[in-house]
Parts: structure tokens; C-alpha cells; sequence
């Protein structure tokens, strides 16, 4: 029985093959835009993984100077000896091709158990061919390319973090031509009598290094933005695969009740069905792994530039297909299926064997639906709302955004439908009337579609105004904030004096900008010196500021904090601030976009009297001509070009890493508008062929095929060009979300919202486009549908 | 109008062969006269109207309408004679389920860009008892009510020539023989010539005259 029940169902899809592809398509597209998405987000946190291992220790203690000087070997040998298990690691950069590449210097015989990462590296070759001052260099295949020929053999090791090479510490001086050690790796368990740090080494402090969780900390907002978006991709996806299942099984009634009729128990056609779903499944999830790899492949580039800018994280840029990677693809695209597919489950496992065998009226207005739609409408809403209202987090913001996408989606329907009973008032011809009653009586079977199109139009108005009004205020922002005209870096403390002298009389001013790291609020923080200059108040875009703010700055009576410290200790001007003991008052909130920490500015004078081992290298030049003055640099006083930028080059580098950071949200959100318009064109043509016996009696009547594949076109088109209308207002809605409430959660920063119709125009445009491209061949079958297929509908034969 | 079909051939290919449906078929309707079409299933008189109006062409023959060629039309010039010169009443209904009763009545008068007579639709609808459903929608009404629309919109356009195909084999006898006692009555008050293809002998023998089908000719 089982086997006939099932042969019968399945030559559906030999009857219907393309319904076929349809679904697989569609639950192949939705899957592949989750894993990739998720694949990105897995090489990304694997890489942290691994270069915190070996850089950081493996969360490992270090010690350093103070000063930042290198550690002398002797106070190494003083610690030993003092009982202190530490492990010398020298740390620096050797030129490659395509950049630098990161140096570490390690010592095999003392590096502590918890380093795993270098141990592990170490192990892969011999020790004798490790160890001296010939010793090889360890780094994966791609670093190694990169190094070319470095004077030292490089033997490849797998698992090495990307950009990154591990050599032994005699290698490492030479080829750095550096004396002493970076930091002391501390094992993780010490013996009980040590002599005091400060006995042997005062000049040293213990630090807990970055960590795996520090830079996970900075970057999960940048993925939990990338994994929205996946998992809008995916819900797009599945607005395909359930119009695909909910239309073969209403095509298969008249088997299913036969079937039934026939002495098939439900629960029996119910698995049948079910195991049919989980072999689409199956296929559908393999395809879509697949796909999702491209897609990956295709955005790891840009993932890796952006985190490398922002948060200066390396991953690599390739990619390992894993099992996990394959069992959660397939586990989605399964749950995917099960999701789009229940509800047509549940119906046949409640049809009656008497069922009418015609097909229901699929595509038939239901205004029981549209009511339900507008109550779940109204309750998502209400969900926002508080989200809004009482929500905190990310995980609120994100459910702000969901609710109200979903809200929007499903008001879609029951607004078209009104908007096309208005419209039908105002008809005169017989040819309007049936138009609109007929696009009216289309909507259903087209609101799947619909609805995916409103969601990838919302996200690119969205996501577009977002990234646009961050775009303008970011270069406005960079425009005031990089005041001097020539950003230069001494090469040695002992040369800052020399390099002011010479400065000073070849410019109009020298802005040092000194600065140093200071945990504030208990989280780590910047804090810089400003000289007194006017430049400051005129270029400084202040956002809320207490009264002479840049006077009183200026005389050492407070402090100008950003807006991500600002927002999250909920400070504003006149609130305390205690830095390194010293008690002052916050004078003001600057934007500082692009920044992951909390930074302060103060007077130079307070921080020079108040602070130790201040980063004094880097200088701003103001001047007006900036090539002199660089050039004059480099040949009078002999500073490398690499120590100065000018103001140009810096902002078309910061603009650069900014245009990177997006390019990831604008290719998913091309790939998110293809796939609804791959939903339009599936749902236009399997309710092409539904509609034949609704259009066949109009050609009857004296229509031509040619006026009515025209009439389906512009059908499409409106609306596509009223979904286009009301997905303004929902982008819009989606942009104040992500620029008030996700962003700020996220980075600590909120921008201004500001309008581009012109992109809307454009993103119109393509919308039309898109519907006109898929409503295209539907319209073209229509008119080319040979008569006696339209004959058909009036005969017995149907 | 009159309608002249000569020497009409048609088949379908199909896997086991070319099957002839109209072999050589000839007939002639005068203007205002009511012909039946009888047959057996497969005889061939769905595809002989289907062929009359313009909807399916024939491989070989003629069928004129007052003298213009129909199977030589293009597809524009044949969309306009069903919409102005014809009415086609199907045995399924096929109403439009998207407009109401009334909309369905006056559709095809408007699309072949008429202003239908306020007073004649009005007694149109009462002659065939419409008047009271012309808010309603097809779904709301039974198969013999969905018939009588079917025949209203056929004829409201005043076309020369109404073509019926099986109109009351989806109805119960009683239903039946009123819609069609209805189809008859206002296609002789409209003047029109009728060309009705139906099973039963019975109601055959109301037409002016009877036509028996059988292997794709007149027997």
C-alpha cells in the first residue's frame, strides 16, 4: 500500500516539474544565504580563536614595562630565578608582500602549557631545526607566500592564525634587530614562594592580555548585524518554499482524497508526505550548503577586510568546509522545510475522504485570513512596543526590528486590498473593472511574494539610509575631526624635541597628539592631551557640552569624553569623572565613530603632570603647504615616508575601511532582492497555470492572448510599484531602528537619520525591474498559450 | 447573421495518430434561425463552434460570417468578432468569480464598448430572474442561476450570432429545460441566430431546425 500511495504522490512532481525545481530552489537559496552567513560568522570567531591563542597566550598573564621598553634579558633570568615561570616572547613586524606580517619570537623549552597555540605550532617540526639563530620560521601557507624570501627557510604549519609567523627568539632578535624581549608569558600555575615582582623587576606590570573574549566582545555586534541579515535572507527564502509546498498540495487534493477514498489511513499519507518533504529537504540543503560556500567564499574577503579595519582582527580568507558546518545546513534547511510545510500538513491530516476533490480556492480572496493577518499584525506591534519601551540590549533592538518587519509583512496584504478596492471605485470600463476585481481576487496567492519583496525592499531602504546617513556624517565627521593638514610620527622618544624644532618653523602649528591607556569606568580607555588652539573648538563637533567647554578644557578644569563612553555610564556634562585618581567634571560629548572604546581628552599640560608613559610620538601639523613640509622631512631630517600622512590620504583611508565595512550589507542585500524576485516569478507562474480556466472564458469573449499576457505584466508591475510605495515607510521605520537603537547598543554611537529619495528612485526602478523581469515570461507564456489549451477549460477534458 | 461552414476539416495529432475530428463538415444558419447540434460525446460539435467562433482553426475549409472569412482572421481581427458579432455560452458557466452578477451580465457589452440599455438589461435580468442577484457573486448562486448569467452576458451585446455548447449539461432536467426554454426565448427576441450543441434529442426538437453529428459530419 505504502509504495502505490507513494507512487501516486510523487508523479506529481513528473507532472509538475518546474514546481519541483521551484521548491528546491527556493529552500536551496534559503539555506544557502544562512550558512554562508553563518560560515563567515564560524572562520571569523575560529580565527580570533586561534590568534589569541598565540598572541595573548592563550589568556595567559604577561608582564611588560611600564615604559613599553623592551625586558633585558637579565631581569628574565633575575624572575627565573626568583621562582617567576615566565617565558620571553618577542613581538614585531617584518615586511611582506601585500603588507607586514606579525613576528613572534618564542622560546620552546619555557613556553607554559596554557600557550597552546605555540606549542602546537612548535611541535609540527623538529627542535634542532627550530631553535638559533638559523632556525626556521613557522606560518601557513598563505603568510608564507607572503614572506617570499625572508633569509630564513619557512616551513608551513596549518592552524597557524593567518598573518601571523612563529619563530625561535634568536630568530626572531635578528630579524627584527631587536635587543631583549617584548613581554613574559606568565604560566597559569606559579609555585607558592616567589620572590615579589617588585623586588626584581619594578619597572615590570602584570597585564591580562587580549583574550578570544575581547576581541569577540568588540566584533559580536558586527556579526549579530551579519546574522540578521542571514536570517532575513532566510525567511525570504522561505516565503518561496511555502508557496511551493502550500501549491502542490492543494494541486494534490484530488489524489489525497482519493487516496483516502481508497482506504489510505491519514496518518499513513501524512509520513508519506513528510518523507517526501525531508528528501526535498535533503537535496534542497546539500545545494544550498554548497551555495552558501560561494557566497561565503565570495564575502570572506570583505568580512576580513572589515574586522581587520575596525577591530584589527585577522581571518583568513579561505574557507574549510566542516561537518558541523554541512549537519547545521542541512538541520535548517530541514526546520525550514517542516515550517513552511506545516500547515499544509495538519490540513491533510484532518481532510475528510469527502472532501471536495477540486482543488480549493487557493488563490481566492479570504478576508477571514486578511483578518488574522491584521491581528497578528497587531500583536507583533505590540511585542515592538515593548521591546522599545522596556527592552535593553541588543537582543531588544533586534526584536524591535523583527516585530516590526513582520508587522509590516503582514498589514501588506489587507492594505493592497483596500488600496485596490479605492482604486476599483473609480473605473468606468469593463476592462478596469475586471482588472482590478481580478488583481484583488490574485492577491492571496501573491502576498507570499509580496511580502518577501517588502521585506528586501524595507532592508534595502533601511540598510541603505543607514549606511548613507552614517556615509554623510562620517565624512563630515572626518572632514571637521582631522584638523592638521600632516600627521606625523617620530621614530624614537628621543627624537620628539628634535622634530618639534623643526617643525615649528616650517609650519603654522604643531598639535601634539599624545596620549595614553587607562582603564576608566572600569573598562579600558584612551585619554588624550589637546594643546590650547582655537582649531579645536571651530572643528570639534561637540554633542552636548557645558558652557566655555573648550576654555575651561584649556585651563585643566575637565574633560571631553565620546559619545560610546557617554552612553554607556549615562554621562553628560557636569557629571564627575575620576581619571587615575584625579576627580574632574565632564565638560562635554564628542562623536567618535569608528571607535570601539571609551576615550577621554583633557588639557596636555593635565596629562603630561598627571599621567606616566604617555605615547608621545605621533604630532598634527597644520600648514599650508603640506608637500614642503614632507618633503623637507624626509630629506632635511630624515623621517621614513612611512611616518607621516597627510590629511587627504588619511581620510580617503578612513572612507576606504568604512566602504568595506558595508560592501558585506550591500551584496546580501542584492542577493536578498534577487531572491524575492525569484519568489515574484515563482509565484506568478505556477498561479499562471491556476488561472487559466479565470482567463480562458476573457480571451472567449473577445480579448486577444497578446492584450491579456500584457494586462498580467502590468498587474506585476503595480504591484510591485505599491509594495515599492509601502516599503518606504517600513525602510524607514527599519533605518530609525538601526540608527537609534541597534547602533548605538552595538557601537556606543547614534547618527542622524537623513533622507535620499534619489536612492529610493533608483531601488524603485530596480524593483520594477525586478517584477517586470519576472512577470516577463509568465506574461510571454500567456500570450503565446496555443488556443487549444485555452479551449481546454470548456470542455469535458478538464 | 448567417453563418456558412463549408467543407471544414480538422484533427488533433496525437500518438497513436492524426485523429479527425471535422471531416469535411458543411452547414448553413440562416439569420435569426435556431439550430441544435446533436451528437454523441466526441463527435465533434464542441470543435465546430469552438472552430465557428474563432477560438481553434481548422486545417482546411471555410466558415463565413454574412460573408467575412473567420478562419482567415488574425487573432486581433477574431478577439473583435466574438466580442461584438458573437455570444458564446459555455456548459461550465465560466463567469468571471472576481465580478458580481451584474458586472458579469454587462461585461461583454462594455468591452466591445457598448453602453448597455438600462431598460433592456432590466428586463433581461427580470426575464430570466436575475434581478434580485445582480449584487451577488457567481459563487453565491446555483449552477442554473450561474447558466442564466452566462446566457444574460451572451446576449445583452445584442451579437449576430450566439453559439451554446452543452448549456444545460452541468443542470438537473428541470433546471435544464428552463434555462434553455430561457436561451431560446431571448435569442428569438434578440433576432440572433443560435447554433446550440446539445445531448438530448429532447430538447433538440425545440429548434427551428436539427442537425445530427457523428464522425465530424452532419449524418
Amino acid at each position: 500500500m505504502t509504495r502505490t500511495a507513494l507512487m501516486a504522490l510523487l508523479s506529481h512532481w513528473r507532472r509538475k516539474p518546474f514546481q519541483m525545481v521551484t521548491l528546491i530552489l527556493g529552500l536551496a537559496l534559503a539555506t544557502a544565504l544562512w550558512t554562508g552567513v553563518q560560515a563567515i560568522n564560524a572562520e571569523a570567531r575560529k580565527n580570533y580563536s586561534e590568534a589569541a591563542d598565540i598572541l595573548g597566550g592563550g589568556g595567559l598573564s604577561e608582564l611588560v614595562q611600564e615604559t613599553g621598553a623592551p625586558i633585558a634579558q637579565d631581569t628574565f633570568i633575575a624572575l627565573r630565578k626568583g621562582g617567576w615561570l615566565v617565558s620571553p616572547v618577542i613581538d614585531g613586524w617584518l615586511p611582506a608582500s601585500g603588507g607586514r606580517v606579525r613576528l613572534l619570537g618564542v622560546d620552546p623549552y619555557t613556553a607554559p602549557p596554557g600557550a597552546s597555540g605555540v606549542r602546537d605550532a612548535v611541535a609540527a617540526v623538529a627542535i634542532p631545526d627550530f631553535v638559533g639563530g638559523n632556525g626556521v620560521i613557522l606560518a601557513n601557507a598563505d603568510t608564507s607566500a607572503r614572506l617570499g624570501n625572508v633569509g630564513r627557510p619557512v616551513t608551513v604549519v596549518e592552524g597557524i592564525a593567518p598573518g601571523l609567523a612563529i619563530a625561535d627568539l634568536e630568530t626572531a632578535q635578528d630579524l627584527l634587530d631587536a635587543d631583549g624581549f617584548t613581554r613574559l608569558t606568565v604560566a597559569a600555575s606559579q609555585p607558592l614562594r616567589q620572590t615579589p615582582l617588585a623586588d626584581i623587576a619594578p619597572d615590570l606590570r602584570l597585564e591580562t592580555p587580549e583574550t578570544a573574549d575581547d576581541l569577540g566582545r568588540l566584533t559580536d555586534s558586527f556579526h549579530l548585524n551579519l546574522t540578521a541579515f542571514g536570517l532575513l535572507s532566510f525567511a525570504v527564502g522561505l516565503f518561496i518554499v511555502n508557496g511551493a509546498v502550500g501549491l502542490a498540495f492543494e494541486q494534490r487534493r484530488p489524489v489525497f482524497r482519493t487516496l483516502r477514498a481508497l482506504g489510505v489511513p491519514a496518518r499513513s499519507l501524512v509520513v508519506l508526505l513528510t518523507v517526501e518533504l525531508l528528501v526535498f529537504a535533503l537535496i534542497a540543503g546539500a545545494i544550498g550548503i554548497l551555495l552558501g560556500y560561494a557566497i561565503a567564499a565570495l564575502l570572506l574577503p570583505d568580512v576580513a577586510a572589515t574586522l581587520s579595519g575596525i577591530y584589527g582582527a585577522t581571518i583568513g580568507g579561505t574557507l574549510t568546509l566542516s561537518p558541523a558546518w554541512w549537519l547545521s545546513g542541512l538541520g535548517i534547511a530541514i526546520a525550514g522545510t517542516a515550517l513552511a510545510a506545516v500547515t499544509g500538513l495538519v490540513r491533510v491530516a484532518r481532510m475528510s475522504p469527502l472532501a471536495p476533490a477540486k482543488p480549493r480556492a487557493w488563490a481566492m480572496a479570504s478576508n477571514t485570513t486578511m483578518r488574522w493577518q491584521l491581528i497578528l499584525a497587531g500583536l507583533c506591534l505590540a511585542i515592538a512596543t515593548l521591546a522599545l519601551t522596556i527592552g535593553d540590549g541588543l537582543v531588544a533592538g533586534f526584536t524591535l526590528l523583527a516585530a516590526l518587519l513582520i508587522a509590516a509583512a503582514l498589514v501588506l496584504p489587507p492594505t493592497l486590498g483596500a488600496i485596490i478596492t479605492l482604486a476599483t471605485r473609480g473605473t468606468k470600463s469593463a476592462l478596469s473593472e475586471w482588472f482590478w476585481a481580478d488583481t484583488r481576487q490574485q492577491l492571496p496567492g501573491l502576498s507570499l511574494a509580496l511580502m518577501a519583496l517588502l521585506l528586501a525592499l524595507s532592508a534595502n531602504i533601511g540598510v541603505g539610509t543607514m549606511v548613507e546617513s552614517f556615509r554623510l556624517t562620517f565624512i563630515a565627521w572626518t572632514d571637521q575631526r582631522l584638523v592638521s593638514d600632516l600627521y606625523v610620527s617620530a621614530e624614537d622618544e628621543r627624537d620628539i624635541d628634535a622634530l618639534v624644532a623643526f617643525l615649528e618653523p616650517r609650519s603654522d602649528s604643531v598639535l601634539p597628539i599624545w596620549h595614553v591607556g587607562r582603564d576608566v569606568f572600569d573598562a579600558p580607555a584612551e585619554i588624550y592631551g589637546v594643546v590650547d588652539h582655537p582649531i579645536y573648538a571651530g572643528n570639534w563637533p561637540l554633542l552636548a557640552t557645558a558652557p566655555d567647554a573648550w576654555s575651561r578644557l584649556a585651563n585643566g578644569e575637565g574633560a571631553l569624553i565620546n559619545e560610546q563612553m557617554a552612553r554607556r555610564e549615562d554621562l553628560s556634562p557636569g557629571d564627575p569623572i575620576t581619571l587615575d585618581g584625579w576627580e574632574t567634571v565632564i565638560l562635554g560629548v564628542y562623536s567618535d565613530y569608528g571607535n570601539p572604546i571609551g576615550q577621554v581628552v583633557i588639557a596636555i599640560d593635565q596629562l603630561t603632570q598627571r599621567f606616566e608613559n604617555i605615547d608621545r610620538l605621533d604630532f598634527g601639523v597644520i600648514t599650508k603647504d603640506t608637500a614642503a613640509v614632507r618633503s623637507a622631512l624626509v630629506e632635511d631630517f630624515g623621517l621614513p615616508e612611512n611616518n607621516m600622512i597627510d590629511q587627504t590620504a588619511l581620510k580617503a583611508f578612513s572612507i576606504a575601511i568604512f566602504e568595506r565595512t558595508f560592501a558585506v550589507a550591500g551584496a546580501l542585500n542584492v542577493l536578498t532582492l534577487g531572491v524575492a524576485g525569484l519568489a515574484i516569478l515563482t509565484s506568478l507562474l505556477t498561479l499562471a497555470e491556476m488561472r487559466l480556466p479565470q482567463l480562458a472564458p476573457i480571451w472567449a469573449i473577445g480579448l486577444t492572448r497578446k492584450k491579456l499576457g500584457q494586462i498580467e505584466l502590468l498587474r506585476a508591475l503595480l504591484l510591485a510599484a505599491l509594495t515599492f510605495l509601502l516599503a518606504i515607510p517600513v525602510g524607514l521605520g527599519l533605518a530609525w531602528v538601526l540608527l537609534a537603537v541597534i547602533n548605538v547598543e552595538a557601537f556606543g554611537w547614534r547618527i542622524p537619520m537623513t533622507l535620499f529619495p534619489k536612492d529610493w528612485i533608483t531601488l524603485g526602478a530596480l524593483s520594477l525591474l525586478a517584477a517586470a523581469l519576472a512577470s516577463l515570461w509568465p506574461a510571454w507564456k500567456m500570450a503565446r498559450r496555443s488556443p487549444s489549451d485555452l479551449v481546454r477549460v470548456f470542455t469535458h477534458e478538464r | 447573421m448567417r453563418l456558412s461552414v463549408e467543407q471544414v476539416t480538422k484533427h488533433f495529432d496525437t500518438s497513436d495518430g492524426a485523429v479527425r475530428v471535422l471531416d469535411g463538415i458543411s452547414l448553413e444558419v440562416a439569420a435569426g434561425e435556431v439550430v441544435a447540434l446533436t451528437g454523441e460525446s466526441g463527435s465533434g460539435k464542441s470543435t465546430l463552434l469552438h472552430v465557428i467562433a474563432g477560438l481553434e482553426p481548422a486545417q482546411s475549409g471555410r466558415v463565413t460570417l454574412d460573408n467575412v472569412e473567420v478562419l482567415g482572421l488574425s487573432d486581433t481581427e477574431s478577439a473583435r468578432l466574438r466580442r461584438n458579432d458573437i455570444g458564446i455560452v459555455f456548459q461550465q458557466f465560466n463567469l468571471i468569480p472576481s465580478l458580481t452578477v451584474g458586472q458579469n451580465i454587462t461585461f461583454q457589452a462594455r468591452l466591445s464598448e457598448q453602453a448597455p440599455d438600462p431598460a433592456r438589461l432590466e428586463a433581461l435580468t427580470d426575464a430570466l430572474g436575475l434581478g434580485a442577484q445582480t449584487t451577488k457573486y457567481p459563487e453565491q448562486l446555483s449552477g442554473g442561476q450561474q447558466q442564466r448569467v452566462a446566457i444574460a452576458r451572451a446576449i445583452l451585446h445584442a451579437p449576430k450570432l450566439i453559439l451554446a455548447d452543452e448549456p444545460t449539461g452541468n443542470l438537473d432536467e428541470e433546471t435544464g429545460d428552463a434555462v434553455y426554454a430561457a436561451l431560446l426565448d431571448q435569442a428569438r427576441a434578440s433576432g440572433a441566430s443560435l447554433l446550440i450543441a446539445t445531448h438530448s434529442i429532447r430538447l433538440a426538437e425545440r429548434a427551428d431546425r436539427r442537425l445530427h453529428l457523428s464522425h465530424g459530419k452532419v449524418a
